[in-house]
């Protein structure tokens, strides 16, 4: 049922593409996710799958073209970063309320400046509120799992959303790790064949996608669209329960790692997340109830979810990679603070801002991030609003 | 055999370094370890000092840091001596592979008073012999294997030795050159502390 090999987040990525095997593919290069669009480049010229590649010009016309193969019928899909994904930002609304089903795999790096290559989230952060579901991986075997359930998200008939399937720049994407990958016939089975409801092509039901709105329809359209979202999480629970059928891997909104009677807990995104686990097994060792909730599906926003897993935590730590120049911390940050006031949790936070442009995250700098919390918790100190983590002084 | 293994490459952009920590990977989970092989990327271009690093384990990997207490360190090339701190943080039980053409004599005063192992290759020559190129990652890698016994020599023979043949499936003449340097460079690399 199953190969255990070893391969970088990028080309699992693409070995999900394979099995997939999508109809159309339009993407432009841009670090650090070139690598995917060449391994399916690769895989077409080697016959291995019939996906039609168009390179284009720019991210607007990737971006552009996939809306335009997804909105004629077809399973349509792109891969970027970064810079990339800003020159799509027009577009991505007009796919995501067109309720296009595109999947894209974002491999997340810092936009300029400085000019930088490395890992940060404030792209697909950037694009929290384009109506993109966004799903989060720590390792190149969830960036892996999580491509293999988009397009049943995306395509269910409760969405109908594009889906963005983001992973960690370099630190993921171009690290070789182990990984566990799933036989073509039951992953092909699982993701099955697409059949569209309403497209371009469809020549008994005449169409127009995108057209002009006026003011009396145009906020029904949003709401509809908002409540796609909402539904898209049982969706996201239903897929992954059956994706966890096939391959036994378990994935929810988010993963809980020693929280149930965690004192002090960090909500993280990503890479970051591994090496926050072996800070909190060696915290434990000490006898330190540390303990860490990482976001595997931040749009739409599990906030109650995320509060009731939470609510007993004396302090909580919540790292943003994506500075919001807000003046008040990240995007993580405002919207796990927004939904423990609402529901009247009583713990201490900290919103703490880290590995901006790649900076390394270093288990000792995990550690005292818990350091930090358990004083937070005893009174000894307090906070501003948030802090920088490693920041060089 | 210790429960983790790390290695910290240096080298310049084009020689290799990258490849030979993803080669390194590649052949000890061949052996049945968990790994990590990744690169770290700066404004990389031909012949800038370039990072690349390799955790070698029994257990799974989660950690996704870079490496600052390596047990073992690879020189690719040996003016790199002179600009980085090839040495800094590396654990005094471990040990220093460089990649040199010249006497130990002259290499040991470099390497700032580091109490450890010290190995020396001339991958340059063994390269030239079997290759009749310089490519020093192959010899760097055998010679990384060696000294850091991350795998038995005869498994990581037997890998390489299966995963440049299907590599060279069309280049026959390469994949006998590459398995001479490997074998070459086991016997070539000296410790001199």
């Amino acid at each position: 049922m199953s190969q255990r090999t070893r391969m970088s987040g990028n080309e699992a990525v693409a070995y999900a593409i394979r099995q997939v095997n999508p109809d159309v593919m339009p993407a432009f290069p841009i670090t650090p996710s070139t690598e995917i669009p060449q391994f399916v480049a690769s895989m077409i010229a080697n016959g291995e799958i019939d996906t039609e590649f168009i390179p284009v010009e720019s991210e607007h016309s990737s971006m552009s073209a996939t809306m335009g193969a997804s909105a004629a019928g077809v399973r349509a899909i792109t891969a970027t970063s970064s810079c990339g994904l800003a020159l799509m930002w027009e577009v991505l609304y007009v796919a995501a309320s067109s309720r296009l089903p595109i999947v894209m795999a974002v491999v997340n790096r810092g936009l300029t400046g400085p000019l930088n290559i490395n890992a940060e989230h404030s792209d697909s952060m950037g694009a929290r509120d384009s109506g993109w579901i966004q799903i989060y991986a720590e390792n190149n075997q969830e960036a892996y799992d999580n491509f293999l359930q988009a397009h049943r998200i995306a395509e269910h008939r409760d969405v109908h959303l594009p889906v963005m399937i983001c992973q960690d720049g370099f630190i993921t994407s171009h690290a070789v790790e182990n990984i566990t990958l799933w036989d073509d016939e039951p992953i092909r089975k699982f993701v099955g064949e697409y059949q569209p409801e309403h497209y371009l092509l469809k020549e008994d039901e005449a169409m127009a996608v995108g057209p002009y709105a006026v003011s009396s329809y145009c906020m029904e359209a949003k709401k509809a669209q908002a409540e796609a979202m909402k539904r898209a999480k049982q969706v996201i629970l239903d897929v992954a329960e059956e994706f966890e059928a096939v391959t036994g891997q378990r994935y929810g909104f988010f993963e809980e790692y020693r929280l149930e009677d965690a004192e002090y807990a960090v909500v993280a995104i990503g890479s970051v997340c591994g090496t926050a686990k072996d800070a909190i097994d060696l915290l434990r060792e000490k006898g330190i109830k540390a303990g860490l909730l990482k976001i595997r599906v931040f749009r739409p926003f599990p906030g109650e979810e995320i509060v009731r897993a939470l609510k007993h935590c004396r302090a909580i730590g919540i790292m943003d990679r994506a500075e919001s120049y807000s003046g008040c911390g990240g995007p993580l940050g405002a919207e796990v603070g927004a939904a423990l006031y609402r529901e009247k949790a009583a713990a201490e936070t900290v919103n703490i801002m880290y590995g901006l442009s790649g900076r390394d995250v270093r288990v000792e700098d995990m550690e005292d991030v818990f350091d930090k919390l358990q004083k937070l918790a005893a009174g000894e100190i307090s906070f501003p609003e948030y802090v920088y983590l490693g920041l060089r002084e | 055999m210790r429960h983790l293994t790390e290695i910290r490459w240096h080298g310049r952009g084009g020689q290799g370094a990258k490849t030979a920590a993803l080669l390194l990977a590649d052949v000890a989970f061949q052996a049945g370890k968990h790994v990590q092989g990744f690169p770290e990327y700066g404004p990389e271009r031909m012949g800038a000092p370039i990072t690349a690093y390799d955790r070698i384990s029994d257990n799974e990997i989660r950690v996704h840091s870079n490496i600052y207490d390596p047990d073992f360190v690879a020189v690719v090339d040996d003016t790199l001596l002179y600009s980085v701190d090839v040495t800094e943080g590396l654990k005094p039980d471990g040990g220093i592979l460089v990649n040199t053409r010249k006497p130990k004599e002259e290499i040991l005063p470099l390497l700032k008073g580091y109490p450890g192992r010290v190995y020396i290759i001339d991958a340059h020559k063994v390269s030239m012999e079997t290759l009749g190129q310089y490519f020093p990652n192959t010899p760097m890698l055998a010679a990384m294997v060696k000294i850091s016994e991350v795998m038995d020599i005869d498994v990581f023979l037997r890998e390489m030795e299966s995963s440049l043949q299907h590599k060279f499936a069309r280049k026959p003449e390469v994949l006998e050159g590459n398995l001479k340097a490997l074998r070459l460079a086991l016997e070539e690399v000296v410790q001199c502390q």
